[in-house]
């Protein structure tokens, strides 16, 4: 296989074969800057793909060197998700590809759980072993005992392998562990969620607000792009963060909240929005219902009341509520989207749509647009039988409002002192890495030790592939078909993957895993095509368009049915809400046994000496699954914990030292991490940027380098609506000596 | 022709885009760069100020890197674009020491290398890699002797600094404030 180095050798200098008997001095000769010039203007054979490093899945273009070797990626100009250009992740997404620790064949382990000793096995022995254990878990257990993990473009086939086997019990950490509880929120009050791409009209707004938020760490490249625009258009930004973020160093008000006291914030905003009669009186008289009981609801939420709770002045409040109005409908309260925080995190995002409502911004230019979706053609498979058993009967009366499976009620599912009403026996993990994405590891590996099956599909050795029974290598994005894009966005589009490159190594794409495995299980009658090209070609001649067309221009765009991207003049708007209003009062929720107007709770503090652990994003990778490749860990191979000078002091902390964390439950991190003192960052806080701290040896690369926030994160505050995961209520101290231990995770 | 480009410090998130567009681009080896990112932080909080740049090659007028070189290899091209050819360079690494913006490294196969403002782009009309990729806009090229173009555009309307001006190179890499 030719490594990244290799292959930087032979197309920077053309002359890898020339090398071969020359003297080095001739080599460099053939390397003169005019001979590289004219290499590098070759016309060369584009390819089109969407992205894969990330959700945004922006469309572009893969280019080859004259050597027939993927070279670089480049954004499509017709692509709404990043207008011709990629973020560093995209652009860096070579590296996913050439990664020399990449899985290369599937594996079999043959120790006990957690050793990671595997011998390499052909596909039809891995592919006969899943079968058999999966025969055997449905007919011990029943099939809903079987639960797919899974996050990105593959996610549709094990879908539909789990649907056809008998399962429901499909669960996206995206959901519990990211933003589910914005999504119900948002829900419960306008009858719609925010959708990715975000429905947040930035490029034309005229106030964005980020409560933790951090748009441009968190590298989301559309609403980047956006909020630059909006940059340049004078748009007031203010930010919430108890860090002083990158956006707070654009913003015109940086309100350094303390941690954990946001909704006080939301609701004396409300207050002054309300009682200043700063609110759209012809909007949420013509779209909401439930006013007069919010009015009521906020009455005593002044900013005074809530400068005790969060430290923010009440004229900066008073200040920051103004601009808002005087910006309506033209504002934004973002909505964010990794939102599980302390566990009441979706009425915190309640009172976001709520403020959203008071300002008139959604359905408004500048506010939140009307997204439009390409309806895609399914070609007809057999109907799926209704699973026997869901995942909501797995824990009767728990989360009654998650409209998704809850990841982690199905981990503790397998847990046996957790009392499901049935256990899950068998796990399917496709591209999520459960151990640094769920947190309470230990509960996970409880969870693991339990099954009798776990599955995992990946590009890359990660820790849970570690942990798994059977190991199957997935091709990168950049080497095979795929679903055909079509998100929400302002015009409906469709965007075609497909493959640059052959497979490397023994890979394969995920829907001929799933294809292959459909066949051991008797199933085959779910993917009648063959090769996945011929089900895209179906579905675009059904479109107007061809699997040929597409292959030219990647990105194909639409015009909307009709002329509403904002909510016309006096237009009569019918909400899915049960009332068919913008409900402020939420009679969904009170119906549900929870708060129907969003209610300020204390939360815990820190006890002394400790921090509280607040993680985030750095623009360069994507969760932890970015931490070896080559092109990314060239810009960051490690994370640090910034920590205030204040701070530094009193412990005797300075910059670059490294440190282990240790949390309240004597948790104490596998690794060191890099001190970076900063007054980027509040003294009664640590922040760190999450997915570093790998201790997966065969990614060698960033094998423990820095520290894994999700090791710290072992007090988690459910949600109770929705079961989301809040993360924000673990506390650090520093440990400066640590006696060498073997890392077992 | 004056070839420049303008940063908008206001707009850089700091991301990196630029970074690894380049060194795809280019095929800069890994664990080099020929351009890069400085974050420069002020005060005490929560009163704090931060100014992002990308930086890269100034391409100077009065360049010390190319009245350095005992060979040549460095040289000045139509439109100010300092290049380095590297079949003439001998990695002596005097180019280097002069220079005082660090733009340059030693090419692990023996010879000096650092910024082109991509002309193997640029004279097939598109921008610079760094400029074509960047998510926030906040890169502008072009001809400085061309009133309508994007640099000169930006620069008219807005207020700018150089780096180091002390040091006398008349540098080409404009930073908006």
């Amino acid at each position: 296989m030719a490594s990244r180095r290799d292959f930087i050798k032979i197309s920077a200098i053309g002359a890898g074969v020339l090398a071969v008997g020359a003297g080095a001095f001739k080599v460099i000769k053939v390397l003169s800057s005019s001979e590289e010039i004219k290499k590098l203007v070759v016309d060369l054979k584009r390819t089109p793909t969407y992205c894969e490093v990330c959700f945004w899945k922006c469309a572009g273009w893969v280019y080859k060197n004259s050597e027939g070797k993927i070279w670089k990626i480049t954004g499509n100009d017709e692509d709404q998700h990043c207008n011709g250009r990629f973020c560093p992740r995209g652009t860096g997404g070579v590296g996913m590809y050439y990664d020399e620790d990449r899985l290369k064949s599937p594996l079999i382990r043959v120790e006990e759980r957690g050793k990671q000793v595997f011998r390499e096995a052909t596909w039809d022995e891995a592919f006969e072993l899943i079968a058999t254990k999966m025969k055997d878990i449905s007919s011990k257990y029943g099939p809903e005992s079987m639960a797919l993990f899974t996050h990105g473009s593959g996610s549709g086939y094990f879908t539909t392998l789990l649907k056809a086997y008998g399962s429901g019990n499909i669960a996206e950490p995206s959901y519990a562990q990211c933003r589910g509880p914005r999504d119900e929120a948002f829900f419960a009050t306008f009858g719609e969620e925010a959708y990715s791409p975000e429905i947040t009209d930035i490029r034309d707004t005229r106030c964005l607000v980020l409560i933790g938020s951090h748009i441009g760490e968190n590298m989301h490249n559309g609403q980047v792009q956006e909020m630059s625009d909006a940059i340049d258009k004078g748009a007031v930004i203010i930010t919430v963060d108890p860090r002083f973020s990158t956006a707070a160093g654009k913003a015109r008000y940086w309100l350094p909240i303390k941690p954990a006291t946001d909704m006080a914030l939301l609701l004396a905003w409300m207050h002054e929005i309300i009682y200043n009669e700063y609110y759209d009186k012809k909007y949420v008289e013509k779209y909401c219902s439930g006013f007069e009981q919010l009015k009521a609801h906020v009455k005593d939420f002044t900013p005074e009341w809530a400068y005790g709770i969060t430290t923010i002045k009440p004229d900066q409040i008073r200040k920051t509520a103004k601009e808002m109005a005087d910006a309506s409908p033209a504002v934004i309260v973002h909505p964010g989207r990794h939102v599980t925080w302390y566990g009441d995190d979706t009425q915190r995002i309640r009172a976001v749509a709520i403020l959203n409502a008071l300002l008139g911004s959604w359905g408004r230019r500048g506010g939140f647009y009307r997204p439009a979706k390409f309806a895609l053609a399914s070609f007809p498979i057999p109907a799926f039988k209704a699973p026997a058993r869901t995942w909501q009967d797995i824990f009767p009366g728990k989360y009654p409002i998650a409209s998704s499976p809850v990841s982690n009620a199905l981990i503790d599912a397998s847990v046996a002192e957790n009392n499901p009403v049935y256990p899950v026996k068998g796990w399917f993990v496709n591209g999520t890495n459960l151990i640094f994405t769920i947190p309470n590891q230990a509960n996970t590996l409880k969870a693991i030790q339990n099954l009798d099956l776990l599955v995992a599909i990946d590009t890359m050795p990660m820790e849970i592939t570690g942990w798994a029974d059977v190991v199957l290598p997935e091709c990168t994005y950049l080497e095979r078909y795929d679903i055909l894009r079509v998100s929400p966005h302002r015009k409906p589009a469709i965007a075609l993957r497909m493959p640059a490159a052959e497979p490397m190594n023994n890979t394969r794409s995920a829907y001929w895993i799933a294809r292959e495995l459909s066949k051991k299980l008797g199933l085959s009658g779910y993917f009648p095509f063959e090769k996945q090209e011929e089900l895209l070609d179906w579905q675009l001649q059904k479109a107007g368009s061809s699997l040929e067309e597409m292959q030219r221009i990647g990105v194909k765009t639409f015009e909307r049915d009709a002329d509403d991207l904002y909510f016309a003049e006096d237009e009569n708007v019918e909400f899915s809400t049960d009332s068919g209003k913008i409900e402020l009062y939420s009679a969904f929720f009170e119906g549900a046994g929870f708060d129907p107007l969003p209610k300020y709770v204390a939360h815990e503090e820190p006890a002394e000496g400790f921090y509280r652990l607040i993680y985030g994003r750095a623009p360069m990778h994507t969760f932890s699954r970015t931490s070896n490749n080559p092109n990314l860990t060239d810009l960051m191979d490690e994370n640090s914990v910034w920590v205030n000078p204040l701070v530094a002091k009193e412990w005797g902390l300075k910059s670059d030292q490294y440190i282990w964390l240790k949390n309240q439950d004597g948790i104490i991190t596998d690794f060191s991490v890099k001190v970076r003192v900063t007054e980027r960052i509040r003294w009664d806080s640590v922040y760190i940027i999450h997915g570093f701290g790998h201790a997966q040896k065969q990614m060698k690369r960033c094998f423990g380098r820095g520290v894994s926030d999700t090791q710290l994160i072992t007090n988690v505050l459910v949600d109770p609506l929705m079961g989301g995961t809040g993360m924000r209520s673990n506390f650090v101290t520093f440990v400066t000596e640590k006696a060498e231990q073997e890392v077992v995770s | 022709m004056r070839y420049a480009m303008a940063v908008d410090t206001r707009k850089c998130v700091g991301c990196s885009d630029c970074v690894v567009a380049c060194q795809t681009e280019n095929n800069v080896p890994i664990g080099f760069c020929r351009d890069w990112v400085v974050e420069v932080m002020d005060g005490t909080y929560p009163q704090l100020e931060i100014e992002i740049r990308s930086e890269r090659c100034n391409h100077c007028v009065n360049a010390p890197c190319v009245r350095c070189c005992p060979t040549g290899a460095s040289h000045i091209i139509d439109g100010g674009i300092i290049l380095v050819e590297h079949s003439d360079c001998i990695g002596c690494g005097a180019c280097m020491a002069s220079c005082p913006y660090d733009a340059r490294y030693p090419h692990p196969d023996g010879y000096v290398d650092k910024c082109t403002f991509c002309v193997h782009r640029i004279k097939n009309g598109l921008s610079p890699a760094c400029v074509a990729v960047c998510p926030t806009k906040c890169l502008y090229f072009g001809d400085l002797d061309d009133p309508n173009s994007d640099v000169s555009t930006v620069l008219k309307k807005r207020k700018f600094k150089t780096l180091i001006p002390e040091a006398g190179t008349a540098p080409q890499l404009y930073f908006l404030i």
